[in-house]
């Protein structure tokens, strides 16, 4: 018995070897000249540590203007969804009211629309309204999700009625309820929603590189992307601090708040 | 009592409706029409004042032999990385739940890191990791003694590079899942089979996998329908190279909304929409039957 659980446990240690090994490498790497970079065989820990890769991407790449438009994009589109997915999802979940099923049947079915289908006249409706290569443009298709609506239903659907009958009695208007006894109960499934969502606009891709047109409009992955695939792709220490960039604040709101996420994937089955 | 409902609902649910309205279902349907046109990036100022063409871009887009060869990249994508996702994050379920008693959480997380970091930053790195001579895994194979090709400008290893970064990527997603899943299981499920004589590899084999068919059903399905749509990784690791053998639907379509084709690149989207969507009845009706 013994033995067995020592095997178990040096395949579990390998398997987080092979998941950390590369992000090791990254923040190693963003630390090491360009020269030590191109060395065969290649070092571990960076002979010279240098800030040099991270100096750059603050002066001669505008790497503070993409986190800047990473974030508020982020927040503002969170925000959005927590407002909208909570009001939503308490309609569908504890208000009769006509058409409330073919409107849920109509979120579901929009939880498989992939961004690829929607994109083009998307593009176009947001160029025709003015809107291309600005925040409001990165914004706006994002501020509700279906995931967010199913979320939040299936969290108000274990709620129970009493709450609600209680304070009808009291005489409480429809949407009083909603927003001071039901939604408070709600922090839990607001808090998963939330880190979801953050990190789901913080990581979008598509969108921001299609509609983000000049530099000053750039987020992170956008930056990161076309750095890459530009000019600078043989940099290869600007693009690992890049990388690191673009990666640690993910990995430190996902290490503060894990038990959310981790839940929110329990509660819907879905991320 | 009622009507008080339906105002207070209508209030609640009309921001949502104009946004869904705007941004999903006008651009669905906007997609489905732009895609019978020959609607071109001219034409953005101006998007009624265009040609229908049938099915003009359908078939172009059927007889255009990059997007035969993007197709099939796509499905080697899926056909490959899907069971090989699944494999791994079952396996690592299993590992954690029957086995890691100690620490569950801390591995727990750990595999679940890759699945919350962008893509495009993770390409990044692991073009690093794939480089031939100076690369983390050529590195490590060479311990071993053996010599890596150079992965990413390889015909051959390019697309299988990235089905390893996918897997990589995304395994810990289904892993919770299967987690879920596995704690859901009775253990005198177990024990009835233990009794019964059955070992180890037959219990998962005939007991557990069995009762976990509508999990792993589940999954297949949500991580099919995100590698159907795999676009990152070629253009941040490959820009769909060496010779075309990593481009994929969605970045061909792309590439096309790029060269100012909108109708062509619609055709395109819609025609791995429908894919998707026919996934998604066929999981739903096999789901209904159990």
């Amino acid at each position: 018995m013994m033995r067995r659980t020592w095997w178990i446990y040096l395949i579990a240690v390998l398997g987080l070897v092979a998941v950390a090994a590369p992000f090791v490498w990254m923040l190693l790497g963003s630390f090491k000249t360009q020269g030590e970079l191109l060395q065969v065989p290649p070092t571990w820990l960076p002979q010279n540590a240098t800030t040099e890769n991270y100096d750059a991407l603050f002066s001669k790449a505008n790497f503070p203007r993409y986190f800047l438009n990473s974030g508020v994009v982020a927040l503002v589109v969170t925000a959005g969804n927590l407002t909208f997915c909570s009001m939503i999802g308490y309609a569908l979940a504890k208000l009769n009211f006509k058409g409330r099923n073919g409107l849920f049947v109509l979120v579901m079915a929009t939880l498989m629309i992939p961004g690829m289908v929607t994109f083009v006249p998307l593009f176009v409706l947001v160029t025709n309204a003015g809107l291309a290569n600005s925040y409001p443009g990165l914004i706006l298709p994002f501020l509700v999700s279906p995931f967010g609506v199913f979320l939040m239903r299936q969290f108000f659907l274990g709620l129970p009625d009493d709450l609600i009958d209680a304070g009808r009695v009291d005489g409480s208007s429809e949407l009083g309820i909603f927003a001071r006894i039901m939604l408070p109960l709600t922090r839990p499934a607001l808090a998963t929603l939330g880190i979801l969502t953050f990190l789901g606009s913080w990581n979008n891709f598509l969108w921001p590189l299609v509609i983000a047109q000049t530099e000053d409009k750039y987020t992170l992955p956008v930056a990161l992307a076309l750095y890459s695939t530009g000019q600078n792709a043989q940099n290869f220490g600007l693009l690992m601090a890049g990388a690191v960039v673009v990666v640690v604040p993910v990995l430190v709101i996902f290490l503060a708040f894990q038990r959310h996420v981790t839940k929110g994937i329990a509660i819907t089955g879905l991320k | 009592m009622r009507s008080r409902q339906t105002a207070a609902a209508w209030i609640l649910v009309l921001p949502f409706v104009i946004l869904f309205l705007a941004f999903t279902a006008g651009p669905v349907l906007g997609s489905l029409g732009m895609s019978f046109t020959d609607i071109k990036q001219r034409d953005l100022r101006t998007p009624f004042a265009v040609e229908g063409v049938g099915f003009g871009n359908y078939l172009k887009a059927l007889q255009d032999e990059t997007f035969r060869k993007a197709a099939f990249n796509t499905a080697y994508f899926v056909v490959i990385g899907v069971p090989l996702t699944l494999v791994v994050a079952l396996g690592a379920a299993v590992l954690l739940d029957r086995g890691v008693k100690r620490f569950q959480a801390l591995f727990k997380v750990g595999y679940y890191l890759p699945v919350v970091t962008s893509i495009v930053a993770i390409a990044v790195i692991w073009r690093f990791v794939l480089a031939p001579d100076a690369g983390l895994l050529n590195t490590v194979l060479g311990w071993f003694g053996i010599d890596g090709p150079n992965w990413l400008a390889s015909k051959t290893w390019a697309m299988p590079s990235l089905i390893a970064m996918a897997v990589w990527r995304n395994f810990g997603s289904a892993m919770i899942i299967f987690l879920a899943g596995l704690q859901g299981i009775p253990q005198s499920v177990e024990e009835a089979g233990q009794l019964d004589g059955a070992g180890s590899w037959q219990r998962f084999r005939y007991l557990i996998v069995p009762l976990l068919r509508p999990t792993i059903l589940f999954t297949s399905v949500t991580t099919g329908i995100g590698y159907l749509q795999f676009f990152e990784e070629p253009f941040v690791m490959t820009q769909g190279g060496p010779l075309n053998s990593t481009v994929s639907v969605s970045m061909y379509t792309y590439q096309q909304f790029g060269f100012g084709n909108y109708g062509l690149a619609t055709s395109m989207a819609y025609l791995l929409f429908v894919v998707i969507a026919v996934i998604t009845f066929i999981q739903f009706r096999l789901l209904r039957e159990k």
